[in-house]
């Protein structure tokens, strides 16, 4: 087995542990590279199946072509997507486009609390119906006590103490200094009621694998990823206010998987373009802690 | 040439940095990046000169933290992990911290290397956590080890000194099964034998740290060993017309054919593997270790998740209810007896509890501990323990990957294990349990024979059994109804009306404690002379025997009702899901009959 063929499989098992262990799970959709590649494994470990609702948290600023594309994909493959947003703060102004917050603060508004309250059900969602293709306010709102997530070990410095099951208490809040070990694909399935629980599938990729296996498996990826004519392509991608592109050619997969194995981007961070990582030091770390994905 | 991007025809290893806290293992870290070329430009230089600045002396442990804040400057150094590359292919670095407090981090990052690095300290020499993690190391199945005697020179690069470390190391880990690939005389400050060999050292010809981590070898995944697949799950997703129902689960080791026969363990259901399933792929021919695949087999049979599946004619696992273990305890509170804790073993969960203490190691000095009762937190302790029903395991002699076990406590792994050997049992803890009981079991002034006399018939447990199809509910229900009708005095329950009463207080995946308080309700309503009645889905021949344990001295009759349990010895009587109900029963009753609990019985 190759790299790529080693990860899947591990990946696979993680997604089939989860399956089995947690009665209510759900699996974090970003429209990003990483998470769709994680739905993409999804479908691998439950053989064309996705048997767990998605969830993704609108922030409002989001691309408007990421919403475009998740909208397209979900109904091609006849997801069961959850969305959720902080609506209160968005009509209230209290945002970093509005001038109110922070860019770090703004992340914690319309990411991490949005997530949590959205996560619990305690507020309002909206479910795409399969029948119709249109989203439905939920009228009854599951709390979910397993979340897949697509982050990844090599992606940010945090993200590298991470389990592949991690536990985060009431207040989604981490230990990072007194984690439960890990050994042998057996991970932390057992939770006291009340808290929830992370699954980290990606935890072992980095950015090219996560491209490499884009391009060996042919999975439908949102081109903005790509250059198409100005020179500069995301690398990352958030909102729009506060997400940068980065000088780079590359108009298709190939050409990224390329880019990053003769080191183009070496001395350069995947999340470079994530304003909200430059402002206060340690912001990813600081988010982590209280709940960021 | 960029560590963070590797082409995928690139080899990856991963590599445990172990060793006593304050040994140097920062220094040896820091050296072998700076050494491999894997530091951004000047970034040496620059913290050189922020030590100059502070009048302090340089150490590469500096340069480590330093970088930890670094994630832009293209090398990713965390508490956990750093990424480098040599000539020959990817590493990644993890480090285990030499403190006890974070015994749980080094083992979680050990099992995740395919080799390690030890590091002690020439001067100090072999300290507790050196053993420790030796230990851990040994336990884990980490059988690359290389040691590397650090800070040479402040000992003058003395050979005699390497020589007694070695020597008094290499004894500690030969009792553990352990022989290093290396030993390596190092100075991380001086970066002797690092990537170039030290003139200090003209008495070493062994490899240089580079050296010996471009020799380590990558694990492969064991192909030529018997076929072990831990089902972890069984599928049957419906929607859009799928019809496949699929047996999952990553292959520990060997390969396998569609048209293999196989045997599920401890169940010893056997089938015949029909097809391998992927994703986007048509189904293939053949599969191995390492992969995780799916397959469907020719016949319907009940699968749980937790078996194992093997291929027929290869050695089977072990099955028994008793086993001996080596267990490390990390856990908050002591292992004690009496108490019941979660075993996970492959796919495997079952509560499990402790039987016996046989010896308590001192992880450290490999002494024995006697007497101890509990496995208290950093134990190494060798010990019985029990399950209520068969688990199927490999001798961690035999096969390794499948004898490794954890325990849980408190919702977290408290407990890494391998298993020693099988244990025959003369009595079982339910067998213990149910004699204490009717010990303090006090007697009724009224025989049962007088009881039987006056209401016409004896006392029976007699449970259904089948899949939840609601056949064996259905017969259940008809025999009260017969049996009342008759004048018996016969009363039936069923499990999920205990739910909300009895086992309220008990959780969703507690079966096996409802299956417990069922077998104590029913030794008190046959103790009262009637006939109690109750239906299962999907039990097994273990369910029925604990029922049929827990029922004495009672006794009890069982009729699967197109159950598919190959070899139940418990059962009485088989009848035809799809039978006529009135005819079905009437052969109960005929059962009855013959053993005397009902004189009579005309239906």
């Amino acid at each position: 087995m190759d790299t790529l063929e080693r990860l899947e499989a591990h990946s696979v098992h993680i997604l089939r542990e989860a399956y089995r262990e947690f009665k209510s799970l759900v699996m974090l959709w970003s429209i990003g590279k990483d998470s769709t590649v994680l739905l993409w494994l999804t479908r691998k470990a439950f053989f064309g199946h996705v048997p767990f609702p998605l969830m993704h948290i609108d922030t409002g600023f989001k691309i408007p072509e990421m919403i475009a594309y998740r909208d397209r994909i979900a109904r091609e493959w006849g997801l069961d997507l959850i969305v959720g947003q902080n609506t209160a703060a968005l009509e209230a102004k209290q945002t970093f486009p509005d001038g109110a917050l922070t860019r770090v603060e703004c992340c914690k508004a319309l990411k991490s609390e949005a997530l949590k309250h959205t996560l619990s059900g305690e507020w309002p969602r909206r479910r795409l119906n399969p029948a119709t293709g249109e989203f439905e306010w939920e009228a009854t709102r599951e709390a979910f006590s397993g979340v897949i997530v697509g982050a990844r070990a090599d992606e940010e410095g945090s993200r590298s103490k991470e389990r592949y099951f991690s536990a985060r208490d009431r207040q989604s809040e981490w230990d990072v200094g007194d984690q439960p070990p890990e050994l042998w694909k057996q991970y932390k399935t057992d939770f006291a009621p009340g808290t929830h629980v992370r699954i980290h599938p990606l935890l072992d990729w980095t950015e090219l694998n996560i491209w490499e296996y884009i391009e060996r498996e042919s999975i439908p990826i949102i081109p903005l990823y790509f250059d198409r004519g100005g020179g500069t392509r995301y690398r990352s991608l958030g909102c729009l206010p506060c997400t940068g592109c980065v000088k780079s050619p590359a108009c298709n997969v190939a050409d990224i998987v390329e880019e990053l194995r003769t080191g183009r981007f070496a001395n350069v961070a995947e999340r470079s373009g994530r304003a909200q990582d430059q402002e206060d030091g340690g912001g990813l770390e600081t988010l982590r802690r209280g709940g960021y994905m | 040439m960029n560590p963070m991007n590797p082409t995928t025809d690139e080899q990856q290893l991963s590599i445990v940095m172990a060793g006593h806290v304050d040994h140097g293992k920062s220094t040896v870290i820091g050296r072998l990046l700076v050494e491999a070329g894997a530091l951004p430009q000047g970034r040496l230089e620059q913290v050189r000169e922020t030590c100059r600045r502070n009048s302090k002396p340089f150490e590469y442990a500096f340069l480590l933290d330093a970088l930890k804040d670094e994630q832009s400057q293209g090398i990713t150094i965390d508490a956990a992990r750093c990424f480098f590359r040599t000539a020959k292919r990817r590493y990644i670095l993890i480090d285990a911290p030499g403190h006890i407090e974070f015994l749980k981090n080094m083992i979680t990052g050990a099992s995740r290397a395919e080799a390690a690095l030890l590091v002690i300290d020439a001067k100090e020499g072999i300290r507790e956590n050196t053993k420790r993690h030796g230990y851990m190391l040994s336990m884990l199945g980490l059988r690359q080890v290389s040691v590397l005697v650090n800070k040479m020179d402040l000992v003058g690069y003395d050979e005699t000194g390497f020589r007694r470390i070695r020597a008094e190391y290499e004894a500690f880990l030969g009792h553990l099964g352990i022989r290093p690939v290396s030993f390596i005389p190092v100075s991380g400050m001086q970066g002797a034998n690092i990537a170039a060999r030290s003139p200090e050292t003209p008495w070493y010809d062994g490899p240089t740290v580079l050296e010996q981590i471009d020799a380590f070898q990558r694990r492969e995944f064991p192909e030529s060993l018997p076929f072990r697949l831990p089902v972890q799950d069984v599928y049957k997703f419906t929607a859009r017309g799928d019809d496949r129902r699929i047996v999952t689960g990553t292959i520990e080791t060997g390969t396998i054919r569609a048209g293999d026969a196989v045997v599920f363990q401890p169940s010893g259901k056997t089938s015949t593997v029909k097809s391998i399933e992927v994703f986007n792929r048509p189904p293939r021919d053949t599969a191995a270790a390492g992969e995780a695949p799916g397959f469907t087999l020719t016949t319907q049979i009940y699968i749980r998740p937790g078996e194992w599946m093997v291929k027929a004619g290869e050695p089977p696992l072990k099955t028994a209810t008793r086993f001996r273990a080596n267990l490390f305890w990390m856990g908050r509170d002591p292992m004690v007896r009496g108490k019941t804790y979660k075993l996970k073993l492959g796919a495997t969960r079952s509560p499990v509890k402790l039987v016996e203490v046989l010896a308590v190691l001192d992880a450290t000095e490999l002494s024995t501990v006697a007497g101890k009762q509990q496995v208290d937190r950093h134990d190494v302790a060798e010990c019985v323990l029990e399950t209520p029903k068969p688990v199927a395991f490999d001798l961690v002699t035999d096969l390794e990957t499948t004898g490794r076990l954890v325990i849980v406590d408190h919702h977290e792994i408290a407990a890494a294990g391998i298993v020693l050997a099988a244990v025959e049992s003369a009595e079982s803890t339910l067998q213990e349990h149910v004699r204490a009981r009717e010990i303090a079991w006090k007697p009724s002034a009224i025989a049962a024979a007088e009881r039987a006399r006056a209401y016409g018939h004896g006392a029976k447990f007699v449970v259904f059994s089948g899949p939840a199809d609601g056949a064996a509910d259905a017969h259940a229900r008809a025999l009260e109804q017969a049996l009342f009708d008759r004048g018996f005095k016969a009363y039936y329950v069923g499990m999920e009306s205990l739910e909300r009463g009895l086992d309220a207080d008990l959780g969703e995946d507690a079966r096996d404690d409802r299956i417990r308080r069922l077998g104590e309700l029913a030794r008190i309503l046959t103790g009262s002379g009637q006939i109690f009645i109750t239906s299962l889905s999907g039990a097994d021949a273990d369910d029925l025997r604990i029922l049929g344990q827990l029922n004495h001295p009672n006794e009890i009759l069982t009729v699967s009702v197109g159950g598919d349990e190959p070899s139940a010895p418990a059962t009485s009587l088989r009848l035809d899901p799809a039978g006529d109900i009135g005819a079905g029963i009437a052969r109960v009753g005929e059962l009855l009959k013959a053993r005397h609990v009902i004189l009579d019985y005309v239906i």
